[in-house]
């Protein structure tokens, strides 16, 4: 371990290694462990007993379901992040404000309530439950309420990347642009849609993340009906329940695997968007965040602390003279 | 000179609003606002807010003395005790462990520490049913850590609310982590350099000057944290036991109603959850408003 500040602006030695050590242990026994304990136990009876968990029908079926709900919602919310981006950071409105805490609300509400409120609403007792009766259709404990629930969920991601984004990159190239006589799309495809894909990249794949790995919400609206409405979350609980523990963690080991490729391309993007976000002069597209929430409130802690740590300082003066 | 002093700061000028140099939009003179914004509402109408609307108007058929009752039960009120009391420690224990990891990732150097800092976003990546059923085999009785526990200091973590701790501090670790990060990174080193240079042991500097800096941002991660744990459901159910007034989550009962069909029932408690939800998001707002009102540009 090294550290390259100076003695009287750093911890002594002991104390670095201490609470490196803490730390360190901290994120191997909360975070590390469990992990590796889902490949040790999907692989505990051999690697046969684990492919035949995941080319077993029920869970081939539950691992398309997966994907399907997740390429289905990833339109709407890339349409949905980028209509409620552009109203937001081009143009000047009341109510502002309370928009963008609306945007955020999902990530507030549990994920049973978000399950509960489409069968309040869907469901064969809810306020659409006779009309969707009479006209043979099924939306919760079917597929739409899958995807109606994971709509939900995961509304803000891709939103909440690019508000922030396109605040700070600000809209001069678009006047410009308009100034020179481009039309609307153009400017969008030409201009704008340049400096934000990988905003876009980046929300798309924390949602997608958690498309594939919600479980509170569709739990609530699937039915669990085997081979039909269960995702592969769902096939997991199921499968844990009845106590078939290595064929749930192998199929556990793929949803983990698909969390090993979110973190990877996550920090791929992070890399290549924070060259590009400091090039737009952009202080809030972090490299160091991760949900909108936390990447929001980031910037605005900056000048606030330095505030208290100078007026601290100036008693330290004080005291000193 | 002494550091013990507490220091009754006089409050600082309002800043200008720094935000009011980048709205350069202007008139609206770009194109698309109208569908834009439309488009932006309807969405949010259709999927957010009319179904949210059904909580409290399926739960007020239950009338006022209904409502009450459901919410009222012993076993609810023992929900909320387990789910804000777990919430409560688990944020706690991450706001402990949060800071010093955040610490150790912006200031010192170890061999990994890319590694580790791209695992402390593992709680947000990885579904919580498959962290609900690692975390459950590992401190059950024959599990990996459960068994240590069980050996050395005879105690059961799974199914009993201690699970219900662990299982929080699992999902809610990255919060105060990557609140407190950047905060870190952009600390003036010369505030330092200035304290020692005039006298300050390092433990003065800290806590008179790193500490105070801190604490905004400690305060947000901590909420975000306890906000997310009170809604926690697919970690949770695996490791609790599930077992009526002791181990019973607030967002399980839901479900359990659901089951029996009791969608009044279930609409009632889930109109209490989301009322706690919408009082934490008041809290996190009102942190940044304070923050806001009392901040200076940097």
């Amino acid at each position: 371990m090294s550290n390259t500040a100076p003695p009287h602006l750093t911890e002594p030695g002991w104390l670095r290694a201490l609470i490196t050590l803490v730390s360190i242990g901290f994120v191997g026994l909360f975070l590390v462990l469990p992990l590796i304990l889902v490949f040790s136990e999907a692989l505990r009876k051999g690697w046969e007993l684990y492919l035949a968990a995941i080319i077993d029908p029920d869970a081939l079926a539950a691992i398309r379901l997966t994907l399907v709900v997740a390429a289905v919602s990833l339109p709407f919310n890339a349409l949905f992040g980028l209509a409620a981006a552009w109203s937001i950071t081009r143009f000047q409105f009341r109510g502002k404000q309370v928009l963008i805490t609306l945007v955020d609300l999902p990530f507030s509400v549990s994920p049973v309530v978000a399950g509960l409120v489409f069968i309040l609403v869907f469901g064969s007792h809810g306020w659409f439950g006779d009309w969707l009766q009479e006209h043979d259709l099924r939306i919760v404990y079917a597929v739409p309420g899958i995807v109606l629930a994971t709509l939900f969920v995961t509304l803000p991601f891709i939103a909440r990347e690019l508000i922030p984004l396109m605040q700070a990159q600000g809209s001069e190239e678009e006047h410009a642009a308009l100034t020179l006589g481009a039309s609307g799309w153009y400017i969008f495809r030409k201009v704008t849609l340049p400096n934000i894909k990988w905003g876009i990249l980046y929300g798309a794949i924390l949602a997608n993340a958690r498309a594939m790995g919600e479980f509170g919400a569709v739990s609530v609206v699937s039915g669990h009906i085997r081979g039909e409405t269960n995702t592969m979350t769902l096939h997991v609980e199921i499968l844990y329940n009845e106590y078939q523990f290595a064929a749930s963690f192998a199929v556990a080991s793929l949803l983990a695997l698909l969390a090993l490729v979110t973190l990877a391309a996550k920090h791929f993007v992070e890399a290549r968007g924070a060259l590009h976000a400091r090039r737009a002069g952009n202080p809030q597209f972090s490299t160091q965040t991760v949900t909108g929430q936390v990447e929001s409130r980031a910037s605005e802690h900056r000048s606030r602390g330095a505030a208290l740590g100078l007026q601290n300082l100036a008693i330290l003066a004080k005291e000193h003279a | 000179m002494s550091c013990s002093q507490s220091a009754a700061l006089p409050p600082l000028e309002n800043p200008p609003d720094r935000r009011a140099g980048s709205r350069r939009s202007g008139p609206n003179i770009l194109p698309g606002f109208g569908p834009t914004l439309g488009y932006t509402l309807l969405y949010l109408s259709l999927l957010v807010l009319i179904p949210l609307a059904s909580l409290p108007l399926k739960s007020a058929e239950l009338g006022w003395g209904g409502f009450w009752e459901v919410v009222t039960d012993p076993r609810v009120i023992a929900s909320y005790r387990l789910t804000f009391g777990a919430s409560l420690i688990a944020a706690a224990v991450n706001a402990v462990f949060g800071s010093l990891l955040a610490w150790t990732l912006v200031r010192y150097e170890f061999p990994g520490k890319r590694l580790v800092d791209a695992l402390v976003d593992l709680p947000f990546a990885l579904p919580t049913a498959v962290a609900g059923i690692a975390l459950a085999t590992l401190y059950a009785r024959n599990g990996w850590l459960g068994s240590l526990f069980d050996r050395y200091w005879n105690l059961q973590v799974s199914f009993t609310p201690l699970g219900i701790v662990i299982a929080l501090i699992f999902i809610g670790f990255p919060f105060v982590v990557r609140t407190l990060q950047p905060v870190l990174e952009d600390l003036d080193r010369d505030l330092e350099e200035a304290a020692a240079s005039l006298g300050a042991s390092r433990l003065c500097t800290l806590r008179r000057v790193i500490v105070p800096t801190l604490v905004p941002a400690l305060l947000t991660g901590f909420t975000l944290a306890f906000a997310r744990a009170i809604g926690e459901y697919g970690s949770v159910i695996f490791i609790a036991g599930n077992m009526p007034m002791v181990s019973e989550i607030t967002p399980l009962l839901i479900v359990a109603k659901l089951e029996q069909y009791d969608y009044a029932g279930a609409a009632a408690i889930a109109t209490v959850l989301l009322s706690m939800s919408f009082a934490l998001l008041l809290v996190i707002n009102i942190l940044q408003l304070w923050r806001a009102r009392r901040g200076v540009g940097a």
